[in-house]
């Protein structure tokens, strides 16, 4: 292979192309919101400033509330819970040995009591020992105790996604598997606005929420945020950009990947896309996206986890119910490979927007 | 510290004054006496070594501390990226108890065990290669800084605790094949609270494994003291009706006793709890500073008066066991190691893109690999032999 060609950051392998993205490159460009969700005196905020401010205005808003989790005290490995300590005081903001099991089914108990218990699971990838509380327990308290009992004042926070360098246990995003669960909700903010609008709803919602905040947007993300207090809607998508011909479906960091695909479809190939960001995985926002495949015809849906029984799965099986004869080709998921969260893989693994691209030009050239 | 040098020893040595002779046997008695849990009786206080074995202890200790020292080098020019747990301070623990392991026998341990896949048999260049993620790393580059293994090393492993259980299923089958193994499980003080934990401890008490629970007590979890993570922090008696040992992790002559005290004890009688004491100079990962929840005058207390291989070289000198023409040896001759290997782990290169899908399954029956679309699929291959076949 000629020096140039080797140098060349796309290579074709066994028949796929592959683009060798830059380690020290994000594979995303973060891209704030157009507008702020409610009116009022704003402040730049990166996206754990901004849940830092969201996490004081619930604990600030009722008293009952509780932070708690691994390191949260000095402030979080993220520094989520900067100074929170300080001002509510350590019986409100309170680190807990490590244990994911504990915490999940302490925070459950603690919640099954009306109080708001807000608990930090430090990475996306520890949930698993917690699994068995939050599907077995926490999902089904109201439904088994024909609601006697609830745990809907719980909610559950964790870093999930790609961040760079993360491998195989720092970088997991675990929405299917809990996705699966009725009576769970889940969210994944796409930025600072979201982030806090999510979360407060999450911790006033009466049902037990589970955050996933895409870990390298943490200090990327930027936006200018409202200091007042607002809720985001749960179970209810976002369409960050209007087009008639594609509709492109991803949450959390994809979003941006996807937007920044979008303007290249627009670019390149006279293409205009729609860009949809799911935010709620549970409940998911069926009728947004329907809509918008039966204008454009065509679907694709992107994500980090793997491809088999992603979430994209579900919902490329219920758009293909409900939108079957405006399809003009089949929809298409671009997501990870097959294969565990790779070390020196990653930039090979993820779905990039030259990944989605190429899905584009397939389903317009269908 | 203490040291009682045996009488005949010392008189063979000086009394052909002149010349300083070596010695080729030393007895030592342990810098801190064992602490016991439910044990009628400990590990010998008194340890013989030869000139040998405690050269090649030092060697490895030695070893390990420059190849942690170019490990972090290595991550803070960014050449090797990820995570990186460096054992610095912690080498008696893992040098003492190899020295007493038989070919048969296993271990487990979590991530910060750059040093036990050295002593496992991966050479320095390996260790330094995974890290850098080139070909030449013992996984190829696969896994980097948490995921190393060997022939009886089952890892490596990231979640915290989640190997504790394997360790109680490791001796399992030892037991089960009757091969005369023992399983050497390894936790930190942070993973003790984990339930599996216990878990596993109530297992291998049913029955009667040859399992071998190591608490490395470092006192801090992260950024957590013991003090402020454990209701009990003498994790030697976590184990409840297990019995345990409480061993000086910084003299590598107890930690080598008190291991093979263990071995022996578990092959007869079921699982034993040993908390090692140690500590370590650098943070929990390259990410922490390790000055924020302790003192820069603790650290260095540590490292003034307690540290392994100072403390275990002293001994050697003043015995007669080595020279100062020994050690100076060694340790041009590890320098020279770790150096090589750290330039080979530079300039290595990384494996193919064809290898993402390689080794997922050990065979492959569903046919290519979905992939990033549905019509992009790659080929899944098989390249290694697996070594627990």
């Amino acid at each position: 292979m000629s020096l140039i060609a080797a140098l060349s950051p796309i290579r074709r392998v066994l028949g796929v192309t592959f683009v060798r993205q830059s380690r020290n490159v994000s594979h995303f460009t973060y891209q704030p919101d157009d507008k702020a969700p409610i009116e009022g005196e704003k402040q730049k905020m990166n996206m754990f400033t901004a849940i830092n401010n969201a996490m004081d205005m619930a604990l600030a808003k009722d008293d009952s509330t509780l932070l708690f989790g691994e390191d949260v005290a000095f402030g979080g490995v993220f520094r989520c819970s900067l100074n929170l300590k300080n001002k509510y005081g350590g019986d409100r903001v309170f680190n807990t040995p490590l244990c994911e099991q504990g915490i999940a089914g302490f925070a459950i108990g603690v919640a099954a009591m009306n109080v708001k218990a807000i608990a930090e699971i430090q990475f996306a990838d520890y949930i698993f020992p917690a699994f068995d509380q939050i599907v077995n327990e926490a999902a089904k308290y109201r439904y088994r105790s024909g609601n006697t009992f609830d745990c809907g004042s719980l909610t559950i926070r964790a870093p999930c996604g790609a961040v760079g360098h993360g491998a195989l246990y720092h970088s997991q995003s675990p929405e299917a598997y809990f996705a699966h669960t009725p009576g769970l909700k889940i969210v994944v903010p796409r930025g600072p606005n979201k982030a806090k609008g999510l979360l407060l709803a999450c911790i006033n919602d009466k049902n037990p929420c589970l955050v996933l905040e895409p870990k390298t947007l943490y200090r990327s993300a930027i936006e200018d945020v409202p200091l007042g207090y607002f809720e985001s809607p749960l179970g209810q998508a976002d369409i960050l950009r209007v087009g008639g011909d594609v509709t492109l479906i991803g949450w959390g960091t994809q979003v941006h990947v996807l937007r920044e695909t979008a303007e290249y479809a627009k670019r390149k190939l006279n293409v205009n896309c729609e860009v949809i960001d799911l935010v709620s995985i549970l409940p998911w926002d069926v009728e947004t996206v329907c809509n918008s495949v039966k204008k454009t015809g065509r679907c694709i849906i992107a994500h980090e986890a793997p491809v088999t029984n992603g979430f994209g799965a579900e919902i490329a099986a219920t758009v293909q119910e409900e939108c079957f004869l405006h399809l003009e080709a089949p929809i298409q998921r671009v997501c990870g490979w097959d294969t565990p969260f790779p070390h020196v893989f990653e930039p090979f693994y993820l779905p990039d927007k030259y990944r989605c691209l190429e899905a584009i030009k397939k389903v317009i050239d269908y | 510290m203490m040291q009682n040098i045996s009488r005949n020893t010392s008189k063979l040595l000086w009394r052909n004054a002149g010349i300083k002779n070596y010695a080729t046997e030393a007895t030592f008695e342990v810098n801190r006496p064992y602490k016991l849990h439910r044990l009628d009786s400990g590990p010998s206080t008194t340890v013989s070594v030869t000139r040998d074995e405690a050269l090649d202890m030092y060697r490895k200790m030695q070893s390990i501390r420059r190849l942690e020292t170019s490990a972090g080098n290595l991550y803070k020019e960014k050449i090797v990226r990820g995570f990186c747990h460096l054992y610095s301070g912690q080498e008696a623990v893992a040098v003492g108890m190899k020295a007493s392991m038989r070919e048969q026998d296993n271990i487990i341990s979590a991530y910060r065990v750059h040093g036990w896949t050295h002593l496992m048999g991966v050479s320095v260049a390996g260790v330094l290669s995974e890290l850098t993620g080139k070909k030449g790393g013992c996984a190829r580059g696969k896994g980097g800084s948490m995921h190393m293994y060997s022939k009886n090393f089952y890892g490596g492993n990231g979640i915290v605790g989640a190997q504790v259980p394997l360790g109680a299923g490791v001796a399992f089958a030892c037991k089960y094949k009757n091969n005369g193994g023992v399983c050497l499980s390894l936790y930190g003080d942070g993973a003790s609270n984990q339930g599996q934990v216990f878990e596993a401890y109530n297992m291998a008490y049913l029955w009667k494994l040859p399992c071998i629970f190591i608490c490395e007590n470092n006192g801090y979890g992260m950024g957590t003291s013991a003090e402020r993570s454990s209701s009990n922090t003498e994790y030697y008696k976590r184990g409840d009706v297990l019995p345990g040992l409480w061993i000086d992790g910084m003299d590598v002559l107890a930690v080598k006793e008190g291991t093979r005290f263990a071995i022996d004890y578990v092959l007869k009688n079921g699982p034993i709890v040993i908390e090692a004491a140690t500590y370590r100079y650098s943070g929990h990962s390259m990410s922490d500073p390790g000055t924020s929840y302790r003192s820069r005058d603790e650290i260095q207390e540590v490292r003034q008066k307690r540290d392994p291989i100072t403390s275990f070289k002293e001994r050697m000198l003043e015995t007669g066991l080595a020279t100062e023409a020994d050690i100076k040896k060694i340790d041009s001759e590890v320098k020279k190691e770790v150096d090589a290997a750290t330039a080979l782990a530079k300039s290595d290169t990384e494996i193919p893109v064809s290898e993402l899908t390689c080794d997922i399954y050990s065979m492959n029956q569903e046919g290519d690999v979905h992939g990033l679309t549905p019509d992009k699929k790659l080929k899944h291959t098989t390249l290694k032999t697996a070594v627990n076949l």
